[in-house]
């Protein structure tokens, strides 16, 4: 009996642990801005990329390497898809899952970039690469609106810790 | 004393650093008068704004063959020509990425083009740095005052890339209606996702 349980809960660990990386959340702007205002002392390094955007794919395994390097401290990498919505099952989620992403991966389904790319940061014009490092706790705050190499990448998040 | 002065140092260094990082990356902001250029058209002949003595302004688009964005809006540049050309603003497209990037943005490239009008390469990104495009599309309008240029509008077309049926806003046709009418854009500056500008590597 204990056996099968075990068996059973063998194959149910193993059904859910990929199934887990795969998973993409859909989300509006103000779920996100709520989860990036959060009193934490937790830094977290958010991605804004799309499937279609060259240099984003380039560098996200730099943030991979980041999520595994600093997976012990508190460090949280949000990868902020921006591919629309109706290509989220042809086109996001076979990626992340061809990819093997390990990282939280949100897209952002909202159609009119000008009523929250400002609010994500004042100076950020929509371009994509574009990473937000901040911590709310210390108020710690950095903005790169290009891509970053994994050096850039930890260097300017070991600002932080 | 003693404690105020590393305070002063810090905020001395904090202004210096802001003027140091700044000024040249902010580029054209509403209001500002825009400088003339001298770029290569896929024709082979050197296009600048003051060519067209007829021009009231012009709609200046950043822009390129590869991008998806610049893409999805390239029948939407093509309609804005097609109604504003013969109000006295033409659309002048600029593509600014570097082809040792892009292969696809290569001045053989984009011949496949053929627009009605000018579609220029940026080959020094120097008219892009200028103008403070960061992105693909990334569109200015400018407002002919005498011989001078005036940017009058910064940002998107519209409030949907995705699909031009579902615009609510058409935010350069709106500001065109606008500055048409001899009034200032209510609208004047948005932003937009677009693909980053593919600079020359250092």
């Amino acid at each position: 009996m204990s056996r099968l349980k075990f068996l059973l809960l063998s194959v149910f660990l193993l059904l859910a642990a990929p199934g887990f990386a795969q998973q993409v959340t859909v989300i509006r702007f103000p779920e996100l801005q709520k989860r990036l205002s959060r009193p934490t002392d937790t830094t977290y390094v958010v991605n804004f990329w799309a499937t279609w955007c060259a240099p984003c794919v380039k560098e996200l395994p730099g943030f991979e390497l980041v999520r595994a390097t600093y997976a012990s401290r508190k460090v949280k990498v949000l990868l902020v898809n921006l591919d629309y919505a109706s290509q989220l099952d042809k086109k996001v989620k076979p990626f992340v899952k061809h990819r093997g992403l390990k990282s939280e991966v949100l897209l952002l389904n909202e159609s009119d970039p000008n009523d929250w790319v400002g609010k994500v940061d004042p100076k950020w014009s929509g371009a994509l690469p574009f990473t937000l490092i901040i911590n709310n706790k210390t108020k710690q705050r950095a903005a790169f609106e290009r891509e970053l190499s994994p050096t850039e990448l930890t260097a300017a998040l070991r600002k932080f810790l | 004393m003693n404690k105020l002065l590393p305070f002063l140092t810090l905020c001395f260094a904090l202004l210096l650093s802001s003027f140091v990082t700044r000024p040249t990356a902010d580029g054209y902001k509403v209001g500002d008068k825009a400088t003339d250029f001298k770029l290569k058209n896929i024709d082979g002949k050197m296009v600048s704004l003051a060519d067209n003595k007829a021009a009231k302004g012009y709609i200046v688009v950043f822009t390129c063959n590869t991008c998806p964005f610049a893409q999805a809006y390239e029948s939407r540049i093509v309609a804005l020509n097609t109604k504003y050309a013969p109000l006295g603003y033409p659309v002048v497209a600029i593509n600014p990425n570097d082809p040792a990037v892009a292969p696809g943005d290569s001045y053989a490239a984009m011949q496949s083009k053929k627009y009605a009008f000018p579609y220029l390469q940026d080959e020094s990104q120097e008219v892009a740095k200028t103008y403070g495009a960061t992105r693909t599309p990334h569109l200015f309008i400018l407002t002919r005052q005498g011989n001078d240029f005036v940017v009058s509008y910064i940002g998107a077309i519209d409030d949907n890339s995705e699909d031009a049926k579902l615009v609510k806003t058409k935010y350069v046709e709106n500001a065109m209606t606008e500055i048409l009418a001899g009034k200032a854009a209510t609208t004047n500056s948005t932003k937009a996702i677009g693909c980053g500008i593919k600079w020359r590597r250092a």
